[in-house]
């Protein structure tokens, strides 16, 4: 194919990413390191009031914004430099927390809040996705073939649904007099509040995802087991090897690719959880980075959105993402120039 | 399978068929209840709903005291017209909609669907109302309620929350994002998948990363200049110069960017799969690479693009964080309005009435399961297959 046809053909998708993915990084970039702020000016005034012999004056000194001829307050944009970072980070609280080595007042500060929970999330979900995922391909492949359809069907909801709303979903099982707080409380003879309890909260969070992603690593591997080598499995079995034997050293190993696969979509979306935070209301509990970001997005009482700080916080988080991929990239582009 | 096919060392012992039934039967109840228990949720009262008993939620004695309940003629009333429209869907419809060409069997089936859709609702909101009344004051202790099911939830969200109206932005987001992404992502995946230079290989790289990325740090970039692009505009388009931010249009257009990745990921290991010889063969009898792409592989990439197609429905529908930030409240589409009944935690009507929205937003999901499950279960596989 000729570079004219080729750039005819990739030309359109290439500017929409370019203009709506490229151009605002770029443009975050360029907002982390300023600040819009509203202009002040100074104004003394004088108030009179009537008074008996002599006017009882006050002088005043008021800071209003300064507006322009529409009424709109003017703004002024500055460098500085790092000081997004530094307050995103902490400042003084993290310099005062770390020369104390409190890791626990680290933890108290937003960003490292929610990078110790992301981490955590990210890094205790996986396994269990890929467990959970394997186990279900495995029995399901076991099933009779009249069940499969159904089974697939079924397994698919969690998948399919709205984040959000399966987030909901959970919650309203659990929070207040939930039905299954209901029973473990039955269960245990105690009295669960899960709603107040942070660690309960994260607990169910990671329960959302591992619900809501297994059935995504479920039909991965299933589509993967139907072309293990049937051969190699019959040697295997006349070499005398159990079942168990069979799955660790034949089917896992065939499976690989694809367990790579599943970690490195499932890092990345872990990586960027945010649906679990509106879902369980846990932003007073457990923040992600993602959540981070958007909260700094939001307008506060007063309408004002710190764009800047959102700025710092998104470019924070985008070095996790460059570390999340340095390793899978550099193999492709080995593989790519061994090609 | 009968045992005697199966070769022996194969064969499975009792124990472990046994507990793999149970682990399957125990995943399915896993997978499903959750979806169930707000399906059963939304059509009781407030006190029951939200009742620490099973059996309240289930039987709603609250609700069926309030008088909103269905006796048992109603009931099998509902089950039959609903096994009668299923029966009438599988026996007289699907044939129906069998036609030439996809683009013309998607029409077809989208006009049949919707007419069918509205006969269920007359036959079933209207005409069985109509039929159980009297039956059930002849039927005397059969005709008693005896389920409390109430939809006044439904009609509190849909009618006086006019929630038809988020329901609207979302359509008109969803669509928009499906063509406007499938139109630009097929020309690109074909494009990419044909040609095997470096700078093909380095624009899927990219797409890779920029996959990877949060959304909201691609928000972060957009909110600022969304907000004041009616100031930023003026020097190119004059007065007319629209603000952004709200615009339900600028949000498709971000929407598809944030997806164009990934669809042009999946649709490229798609066009992969059409052989080249195809295109080739069109080329040596003269046609142009346009030419090719339009007569000869238009007609057989549906599969994949209806695939994709989905995908990219699934995260317009889905998404909460872009609508949520750029678009404001007389605009909203239908995921961050529920953020709304939740969050004003005043009564546990406005709560049972999130749980009403829940469930309509998750119902369209569940027929494209129904309907879509195959495309769904390939266009998972297609990715990971291909590495």
């Amino acid at each position: 194919m000729k570079f004219r046809t080729f750039a005819m053909f990739v030309g359109p998708s290439v500017v929409m990413m370019l203009m709506f993915i490229a151009f605002p990084l770029v443009t975050v970039l360029l907002n982390s390191f300023q600040v819009t702020q509203p202009v002040f000016q100074v104004v003394e005034t004088e108030t009179c009031t009537p008074g008996f012999i002599t006017q009882t004056c006050t002088t005043e000194i008021k800071t209003i914004p300064v507006l322009d001829g529409d009424g709109k307050t003017v703004t002024t944009t500055r460098w500085v430099g790092f000081s997004s970072y530094a307050n995103v980070l902490g400042g003084e609280r993290l310099t005062r927390a770390l020369s104390d080595f409190d890791l626990g007042a680290v933890l108290q500060i937003d960003f490292w809040k929610a990078l110790r929970f992301t981490l955590t999330f990210t890094l205790v979900t996986l396994p269990l996705v890929l467990g959970l995922g394997l186990a279900i391909a495995v029995v399901v492949n076991n099933a009779a073939t009249a069940v499969k359809g159904p089974v697939i069907f079924v397994s698919l909801l969690p998948f399919i649904i709205t984040p959000v709303i399966g987030a909901l979903s959970i919650r309203w099982l659990f929070y207040g007099d939930g039905i299954v707080t209901v029973w473990l409380e039955a269960l245990f003879d105690t009295n669960l509040s899960v709603a107040a309890n942070g660690w309960a909260i994260e607990f169910l969070m990671m329960f959302y995802r591992v619900w809501h992603v297994a059935p995504f690593a479920f039909v991965i591997f299933y589509a993967g087991l139907q072309t293990v080598n049937q051969d190699t499995l019959e040697s295997a079995i006349i070499d005398g090897a159990s079942r168990w034997e069979r799955l660790r050293y034949v089917v896992i190993p065939h499976l690989m690719p694809l367990i790579v696969f599943i970690t490195l979509i499932h890092l990345m979306d872990a990586y960027r959880a945010f649906e679990e935070v509106i879902g369980f209301s846990s932003e007073s509990y457990r923040i992600t980075l993602q959540y981070l970001t958007y909260d700094y997005l939001t307008p506060d009482d007063a309408g004002n959105r710190q764009i800047s700080s959102a700025s710092a916080s998104a470019m924070l988080t985008m070095i996790g993402v460059v570390v999340l991929l340095a390793a899978p990239l550099r193999r492709t582009w080995r593989d790519h120039r061994g090609a | 399978m009968s045992d005697a096919s199966v070769p022996r060392a194969l064969r499975q012992p009792l124990s472990l068929k046994l507990a793999s039934n149970l682990f399957l039967l125990a995943w399915l109840s896993l997978a499903a209840f959750p979806l169930f228990w707000i399906v059963a949720m939304s059509f009781k009262s407030p006190v029951d709903a939200f009742s620490s008993s099973a059996i309240n939620v289930l039987v709603g004695p609250r609700t069926l005291a309030d008088g909103k309940g269905l006796s048992i003629v109603d009931i099998l009333l509902g089950l039959t017209v609903a096994w009668l429209s299923i029966r009438a869907a599988t026996k007289w419809l699907m044939p129906m909609a069998a036609g030439e060409g996809t683009v013309q069997r998607i029409f077809s089936w989208a006009v049949i669907a919707l007419g069918f859709a509205v006969l269920f609702i007359i036959g079933f909101f209207f005409i069985v109302p109509w039929i159980s009344g009297p039956l059930n004051a002849l039927l005397g202790p059969l005709g008693r309620p005896v389920l409390g099911l109430t939809a006044e939830h439904y009609r509190a969200v849909w009618v006086e929350n006019a929630f038809y109206e988020n329901f609207r932005n979302s359509m008109i987001v969803t669509f928009g994002v499906v063509t406007v992404s499938l139109t630009v992502g097929t020309l690109a995946g074909y494009g990419l998948a044909r040609s095997g230079s470096t700078f093909a290989f380095w624009i899927l790289i990219i797409a890779l990363i920029f996959r990877a990325l949060p959304h909201s740090v691609l928000v972060a970039g957009y909110l600022p200049v969304f907000i004041n692009s009616a100031e930023i505009l003026r020097p190119v388009l004059g007065e007319n110069a629209p603000t952004l931010y709200g615009q339900p249009l600028a949000v498709i257009a971000v929407l598809v960017s944030i997806n164009q990745p990934f669809t042009i990921w999946m649709l490229r290991s798609f066009f992969q799969n059409i052989p080249v010889d195809l295109d080739e063969s069109a080329r040596v009898d003269g046609c142009t690479h346009f030419q090719a792409f339009r007569w000869v592989i238009m007609p057989v990439m549906w599969p994949g693009v209806i695939t994709t197609g989905l995908f990219s429905f699934l995260l317009a529908y889905n998404d909460f964080l872009v609508t949520s930030l750029l678009l404001d409240a007389s605009n909203q589409t239908m995921v961050p309005a529920i953020a709304g009944y939740f969050n004003r935690e005043t009564t546990t009507t406005d709560q049972v009435e999130a749980v009403a929205a829940a469930v309509s937003i998750t119902a369209p999901l569940f027929l494209l399961v129904m309907i879509f499950q195959r495309q769904i279960v390939s266009g998972l596989t297609a990715g990971a297959v291909k590495g």
